[in-house]
């Protein structure tokens, strides 16, 4: 479970962050939605430690951020798996050698064991003869899905998703929405994804946070999302005809 | 104006301390070492060799020419053409032109990495992104004086060829010019300053990839700019280092 508190985040004066609270749950995915310029790069880095926030707090598990010195916060990131919203893949190594990255870094394991378990987290994101392929010799979708087990191949507590189905069709990106859950469900990982796709709301939203001009201005889930009565969120989500109607039938359905 | 120079300096030195900060596992290290020597030094001899054998020959047909003097003794041309190679042509000249290959080539594959979130990806995982990919740039640019090595001698080489071969001196004269007043500092001189320049090399390109911000045409201007001020730095560092060791 990760826990941020009150955190506030400014850029040359300008704040980006406004004291933002929120709790996000283990074995759930949590999102993390809002416009683009709402803030929710900016928070997701924070709790990543790649910004060191103003004000505030980001408590993982029991331990605050701002207590852990630094050979704390390098054992964190070992605990942290992150899918990059353009994959991130490192473009010299193979399918093969971007997952045995982080295991070749941080274990003793010898090259065999990691092989194996680096094969074994190839096969449950359902990756096909790509093995040996470099990465600008696959597909968006099969790019995604190599970022999702390098992020995993460490067994991590925490995953972050930093819009992980941007630039994929729909039917792949949930494909990839469903994997990340099943992986978040299966592992019991705490997982963050930041996002502002409405099928990834409406698919996988277990917990979702809402920001706007960097204050958090809804709550909730992905049920509760269809009856809420929040103007914020309402005008973002339903922005569209089409969704509007999709909630209307929600609603009369649900009388 | 002052102020971002000093910004830009204090980053780089930051930069510098964290390249030698927690280090990469060796088993790793030693391949990142190897992969930059072959792109970096052994991807260079090429250019290198076809530049400096040329240069040393027109190097030597300019002095031959322009001391067409009876009175001049005939191993002028060997030995004006020597310590041109040895002293600036090599060191320097071939520093500024691996500003442009070598240099654009980290740049531009730092930017990239930055670009694309690889460097990133590094941070995240909790690698030292400093270490893993600027450390081995700057231990393959420590063989950077045996290309300059390589450079002096085809240099000589390509004025000893254009010179006898086009008749602007003879053999004799030509070696005598070489063997005449040698002075081993002044080949020491040129190391100093090869090592020295190849710091610069390896690390004021990195610093413009590295914390690059933009997309991919921004990767372009980082790169033109990372050449120009590792030529800029280069130039002077060139001057000082003139200075303290050979007045």
């Amino acid at each position: 479970m990760i826990q941020v508190k009150n955190l506030t985040k400014s850029f040359e004066g300008t704040p980006v962050l406004k004291g933002i609270s929120a709790t996000f749950e283990k074995g759930k995915t949590n999102l993390i939605i809002g416009k683009s310029g709402s803030g929710k790069t900016v928070f997701l880095k924070c709790i990543l430690g790649i910004f060191d926030a103003d004000q505030g707090d980001i408590i993982f598990e029991k331990t605050p951020l701002s207590s852990m010195n630094l050979k704390t916060r390098a054992l964190l990131r070992q605990e942290i798996g992150m899918v990059f919203q353009g994959s991130a893949l490192f473009d010299s190594m193979t399918v093969e050698e971007n997952i045995m990255f982080p295991m070749k870094m941080f274990t003793n394991s010898s090259y065999e064991e990691i092989r194996d378990r680096a094969n074994i987290v190839i096969n449950r994101v359902n990756l096909i003869n790509a093995n040996e392929k470099l990465p600008s010799e696959i597909s968006g979708g099969m790019k995604k899905r190599v970022a999702i087990a390098r992020a995993i191949v460490m067994n991590p507590k925490y995953l972050f998703c930093d819009e992980p189905n941007s630039g994929l069709d729909p039917k792949t990106a949930i494909l990839i929405d469903n994997l990340i859950q099943e992986i978040t469900q299966e592992y019991q990982i705490t997982t963050v994804i930041n996002t502002h796709d409405m099928n990834s709301v409406m698919e996988i939203g277990e917990k979702i946070v809402f920001l706007e001009d960097g204050l958090k201005k809804w709550e909730g889930n992905n049920q509760e999302i269809f009856k809420t009565d929040n103007e914020a969120i309402t005008k973002f989500v339903y922005s569209s005809e089409m969704l509007k109607k999709i909630r209307k039938l929600y609603l009369e359905e649900a009388k | 104006m002052a102020m971002k120079l000093l910004t830009h300096i204090g980053q780089y030195a930051l930069m510098i301390q964290k390249t030698f900060g927690k280090f990469t596992k060796w088993n790793i290290l030693k391949n990142l070492i190897l992969r930059e020597i072959d792109d970096l030094i052994i991807g260079s001899l090429g250019i290198v060799a076809f530049i400096s054998f040329f240069v040393g020959g027109v190097v030597a047909i300019q002095t031959a020419i322009n001391t067409d003097n009876p009175l001049l003794p005939g191993y002028l041309v060997g030995f004006a053409t020597r310590q041109s190679i040895i002293l600036e042509f090599a060191p320097t000249f071939i520093s500024i032109i691996m500003a442009g290959k070598a240099g654009s080539f980290i740049t531009s594959s730092l930017g990239t990495m930055r670009v694309t979130e690889q460097i990133d990806a590094l941070e995240v995982m909790g690698v030292n992104a400093y270490n893993y990919l600027i450390f081995p740039k700057i231990i393959a640019l420590t063989l950077f004086p045996f290309l300059i090595t390589f450079s002096m001698s085809l240099g000589i080489l390509g004025g000893y060829f254009a010179c006898v071969t086009g008749g602007f001196s003879s053999h004799a004269d030509f070696v005598e010019g070489l063997q005449l007043d040698f002075k081993p500092f002044h080949v020491a001189y040129a190391f100093i300053k090869t090592f020295l320049f190849a710091m610069l090399l390896a690390t004021i390109p990195a610093y413009h990839g590295y914390f690059m911000k933009g997309g991919a045409l921004e990767v372009g201007k980082a790169s033109t700019i990372s050449f120009v001020w590792t030529s800029v730095a280069i130039i002077i560092a060139n001057t000082i280092v003139t200075n303290l060791l050979l007045t």
